[in-house]
């Protein structure tokens, strides 16, 4: 259909539902999504032979596996698995302790100093940038291998996501109950413990137990680079092709993991 | 003359609370066998340790490319193979869509590959599939179809049913069904889902190379085994700036495809 003139044109237009430009940006989008895995498809080092005999591979990895070997878990297995729940929990409360300071000076209402709150913004985002499995390789530089470093791997890591949350939540805190404390001449210990701590508090246990969630499954590797736990155990019996030993640990980190779960998300249900 | 009149109880609870978890802290703290004269001596040597990080030794550039380039392209192949797997999983473990029969096993499978975690994973793959990216790829796949997957299934679960009676009512096949009366309601969520993982997986895959499944974290354990700290300084620094350089392209992509 041609241009319609006089004034009955601007009835004549298409719908559209993106403009030219947004069309643009999209397809430029798609065509370097597609462009990204076409590159690594055609330059990633994948060895042919690997790729094919794979599903195989696998198969007999899992044979070797069966049955698990349960008398081998009393003791040492076990031993390993509370001193990954002690690495854990100690980590968890470490960060806590660590990232309650960097969350005040991170947020805008609390800690009025522009500076202050970038220089907290930045540790937060540096301490979640690094993985906890290459916090842990500095920690074992530095203390030696052990649980020790796996303490203080998980609660670096834990410092970044903890603060985030807490600042954000520090940030949504209605300013009513602070000013009314303020005005009745409060010192600054009063007015966080009164006035915004019993706002930022659920969310606090919140983000709390979901860290320490995260931190028994993350505690698990830790041991593959010595920072002490079950991972030291797997990381053995792995390099002794004790299939059947590796299938219990297995099986042992899979029902922690599943029972720390079900117990955070029972926690938090009582608690919210 | 009385005395001041207390303004708050005080909370028994939390300050018995807060005592138990210091004698927890305490009491595990000895079980580990952490002591002070150790972090003492732990402190000394993070000074040192520090001392030999700067500066930053940027001369091996060509290993340090080639590993980043690497665990890109596993982040890329991991995050497309498990975004592609995540689709009919999401489908067939939503309860709303799916018979319980088929829901309830798929579900399983999916906390399956969300309770291990990606480096178990990646030995696992190492040993079976031997050393390399592809180990990566495998190990990392599954970790997304854990996530993605879950998610998916549980943002189908929130749709509403009324486009989807409404579509089916006219006579659409069942694959009509699924592209014009559930896709459209969960696309824009899907999208950011995979986005998000696809951030996960490239932090992840500068990882997976510690186990030798390929990437920089392979040349980064090398460097720490050889006490190589101004090359090990070099590597954090670029991954940092990699993982930041994503999010920021993440971001503007997303906004783009919104």
């Amino acid at each position: 259909m041609s241009a319609a003139t006089g004034p009955m044109a601007p009835l004549d237009r298409e719908w559209m539902r993106h403009s030219p430009g947004q069309r643009i940006g999209r397809f430029l989008v798609w065509l370097a999504i597609v462009a990204a895995i076409v590159w690594a498809v055609r330059t990633v080092e994948i060895i042919p032979e690997f790729l094919a005999d794979a599903p195989q591979q696998m198969g007999d990895l899992l044979i070797r596996m069966w049955p698990p070997d349960l008398a081998h878990y009393h003791p040492s297995v076990h031993a390993a698995m509370i001193e990954t729940l002690h690495i854990a929990t100690l980590g968890t409360i470490l960060g806590l302790a660590l990232a309650i300071p960097f969350a005040l000076l991170a947020a805008r209402n609390v800690c009025r100093n522009l500076a202050l709150n970038t220089f907290a913004q930045l540790v937060l985002v540096s301490s979640r940038s690094v993985n906890s499995l290459v916090w842990a390789l500095i920690f074992v530089a530095v203390f030696g291998p052990g649980p020790a470093a796996g303490v203080f791997a998980i609660a670096f890591r834990s410092i970044g996501f903890v603060g985030k949350l807490l600042a954000e939540a520090l940030e949504e805190t209605a300013p009513g109950p602070l000013e009314a404390l303020t005005a009745a001449g409060a010192g600054w210990g009063a007015r966080m413990l009164k006035g915004v701590w019993p706002q930022v508090q659920p969310a606090f246990w919140g983000v709390a137990l979901f860290r320490w969630d995260i931190n028994v499954r993350e505690s698990a590797v830790l041991g593959l680079v010595g920072a002490g736990g079950i991972g030291v155990v797997l990381d053995d019996a792995i390099n002794f092709f004790q299939w059947e030993r590796v299938a219990t640990i297995l099986l042992a980190i899979l029902a922690v993991v599943v029972i720390a779960e079900i117990l955070v998300t029972r926690i938090r249900a009582k608690l919210l | 003359m009385p005395s001041a009149r207390a303004a708050f109880r005080p909370n028994w609870t939390a300050r018995l609370g807060l005592l138990a978890l210091a004698v927890y802290a305490v009491w595990a703290t000895t079980q580990l066998g952490i002591t002070g004269e150790r972090l003492a001596t732990g402190l000394g040597e993070a000074g040192r340790f520090l001392a030999r990080m700067w500066p930053p030794n940027f001369a091996r550039w060509e290993l340090l490319l080639e590993g980043l380039l690497e665990s890109l392209q596993i982040a890329v192949l991991s995050t497309a193979l498990g975004i592609l797997l995540s689709l009919p999983l999401g489908l067939m473990a939503a309860r709303n869509l799916s018979p319980a029969w088929l829901s309830a096993p798929t579900r399983g499978f999916v906390a399956l590959c969300r309770s291990l975690h990606y480096v178990i994973v990646a030995i696992l793959f190492v040993k079976a599939i031997g050393f390399g990216a592809l180990a990566g790829v495998a190990a990392l796949t599954v970790a997304s179809m854990g996530f993605i997957a879950k998610l998916f299934a549980e943002a189908i679960e929130e749709i509403s049913m009324k486009q989807v009676e409404a579509v089916r009512a006219s006579g659409a096949s069942a694959p009509a069904v699924l592209l014009y009366g559930v896709l459209p309601q969960v696309a824009s969520r899907f999208v950011g889902f995979c986005l998000y993982q696809l951030d996960s997986n490239l932090r992840n895959s500068t990882l997976v190379g510690i186990v030798g499944a390929g990437g920089i974290g392979g040349t980064l354990f090398a460097a720490f085994k050889r006490f190589d700290y101004d090359f090990v300084a070099a590597i954090l620094l670029s991954i940092i700036a990699l993982i930041f350089l994503a999010e920021v392209i993440s971001g503007r992509v997303r906004a783009a495809l919104q």
